[in-house]
């Protein structure tokens, strides 16, 4: 009896203890990236490395000014198409979810949120870029609304879904129409998840090089034409990084720290967007 | 019973979910400026009946709804009727509170005034204090009429449900077991308050509690498996009921 005691004790600690190795196993990544980038990246930081552009392939000196204008305005045009289609999407499926029409919007979200970052790039490319003729800012926007959609749609479902059912029959019950039910009461109620849920999206795709390959082209000048090829701070690290000159590397490396920083404080901002809430509540 | 002139009368009421009936052909009238109460064990189909005489039933997936529903003149399930016009006219609180979270408390009363159409500040304020004054919570939240509902307590936030669903000042009062989530002392201060509600509204509530329904109500009804039992003056269920089946349901030999 005091054996098998023993023993489940044991089992129970030697259990407990792989967890633990398991959640530094999958947390040491991250802090192995971040270090490293702190390291090799934070020495590049200067004045002139958020001013100035790329000096010329080999030069020392120079910045990356040009991709982080880029970045914004790239991510900025992605955003405002994806996250009120995503939201306005998410909203749909959560208010009518047994639909013919909602289950095939759901089904193409889920197959979409799968496919390859690099399959929405070529897209773009084939229905925007192409009749176009050139390359621009503006299409990679488009490809990074894409790949934003259905995150966007998914969690907005969720975080509608989410609110109880009893509010909306409150509403109802005190005369309110069906789409006011919904705006201000189910939406607005579910507010600050989806808020959370399109910053979250934001980051993903901030991060995105792939799907700009094809389409914003990257730019060594300084471009805030959103008609013309652009930098954002993905390409860059993807070109200066497999170039052969030490002064691209390290710009690199304080580009992905750059970039590694804007996502950190959009997690952030969705952490406060919810935290606020909760303290409301 | 018949002398009083009914408010609400519902006919023939058969509510289903798919096949299931739920509400098997259900007849039953409400007196104006009266409480009655509707008793029965869980599953008996008094809460689904409620929601039919508001037009809420129909909304849960796959329901339906059969016979009339008539509100003074008027049949609410009409073709030609908007269920949100209906839904004005008849307030409903629920068995749990249900505040709106994202509305100051001052805004959830004033909600159902706001829907029905603009209203200068002072006349909605006025109106507010109305419905707080008659939920009797005013007392206890006018101070902070702009704090969060959510920090009230379960008793006050019913009576916030109970002041937001008679501000629009609506014609019948439904009750869906208001006080089945709240402790004994705010349960009394509820039951104070319905029996004042009649003044001014025709009052139904769902109750699980005999002696809840024996405390506040002037007419009982029971339900049982989906029919309406029996249906009189409530000391009459409570004491000389006709119907075997009521009697032993109050004296408590099952449910």
């Amino acid at each position: 009896m005091i054996l098998r005691v023993a023993r489940r004790r044991l089992v129970s600690r030697v259990m407990t203890g792989l967890t633990v190795v398991t959640a530094v196993l999958a947390l040491l990544p991250l802090f192995a990236i971040f270090a490293d980038l702190v390291i090799k990246g934070a020495s590049s930081l200067n004045w002139d490395f958020f001013v100035q552009n790329p000096p010329a392939a080999g030069a020392l000196g120079g910045g990356v000014a040009n991709a982080i204008v880029g970045t914004l305005l790239v991510v900025g045009v992605g955003s405002l198409i994806g996250l009120p289609i995503g939201i306005g999407a998410g909203i749909y499926l959560a208010e009518y979810p047994d639909t013919r029409f909602a289950t095939t919007v759901r089904f193409v979200a889920d197959v979409l949120n799968g496919t390859p970052s690099v399959i929405a790039g070529i897209f773009v490319w084939i229905w925007i870029v192409r009749p176009m003729g050139h390359f621009s800012g503006f299409s990679g926007g488009v490809a990074l609304a894409v790949l934003m959609l259905p995150m966007v749609t998914r969690t907005t479902e969720e975080m509608v879904r989410l609110v109880p059912n009893s509010l909306r029959e409150a509403a109802l019950a005190l005369g309110y129409p069906r789409w006011r039910t919904t705006l201000t009461v189910m939406v607005r109620t579910a507010w600050p998840g989806i808020l959370t849920g399109g910053l979250v999206a934001t980051a993903r795709i901030a991060g995105e090089t792939a799907p700009l390959l094809f389409t914003t082209l990257g730019n060594l000048n300084f471009k805030t034409d959103l008609l013309q090829p652009m930098q954002t701070l993905s390409l860059q690290i993807y070109v200066f990084a497999t170039s052969p000159f030490v002064a691209w590397h390290r710009l690199a490396w304080g580009a992905a720290l750059v970039l590694m920083a804007m996502v950190l404080l959009l997690g952030l901002a969705a952490r406060w967007v919810t935290r606020s809430r909760v303290s409301r509540g | 019973m018949a002398e009083r002139l009914a408010r609400l009368r519902a006919e023939r009421i058969t509510a289903r979910f798919g096949a299931n009936a739920a509400v098997k052909d259900a007849t039953l009238a409400f007196p104006a400026n009266t409480v009655t109460a509707i008793i029965g064990p869980s599953g008996c189909g008094k809460s689904t009946f409620l929601r039919c005489l508001n037009r809420l039933h129909e909304l849960s997936r796959g329901a339906s709804v059969e016979g009339r529903v008539l509100l003074e003149e008027d049949d609410i399930y009409a073709p030609a009727v908007d269920p949100v016009s209906v839904r004005r006219r008849i307030g409903m609180v629920f068995q749990h509170p249900n505040p709106f979270p994202t509305m100051s408390i001052f805004d959830n009363v004033a909600a159902g005034l706001r829907v029905n159409g603009r209203r200068s500040r002072a006349a909605l304020a006025e109106s507010v204090e109305r419905a707080l004054r008659g939920a009797a919570l005013w007392d206890e939240v006018r101070h902070r009429l702009d704090a969060s509902p959510l920090a009230l307590s379960g008793g006050q936030q019913q009576r916030l449900c109970i002041a937001r669903a008679i501000a629009p000042a609506p014609e019948v009062l439904l009750l869906d077991e208001p006080t089945s989530a709240l402790d004994p002392i705010a349960t009394q201060s509820i039951e104070e308050l319905v029996q004042g509600l009649k003044r001014d509204f025709t009052v139904v509530i769902v109750t699980h509690n005999m002696q809840q329904a024996a405390r506040v109500s002037d007419f009982t009804a029971f339900f049982y498996l989906g029919e309406m039992v029996e249906h009189d003056v409530t000391t009459k269920i409570f004491t000389t009921p006709t119907e075997p089946r009521t009697e032993a349901y109050v004296t408590g030999r099952f449910g």
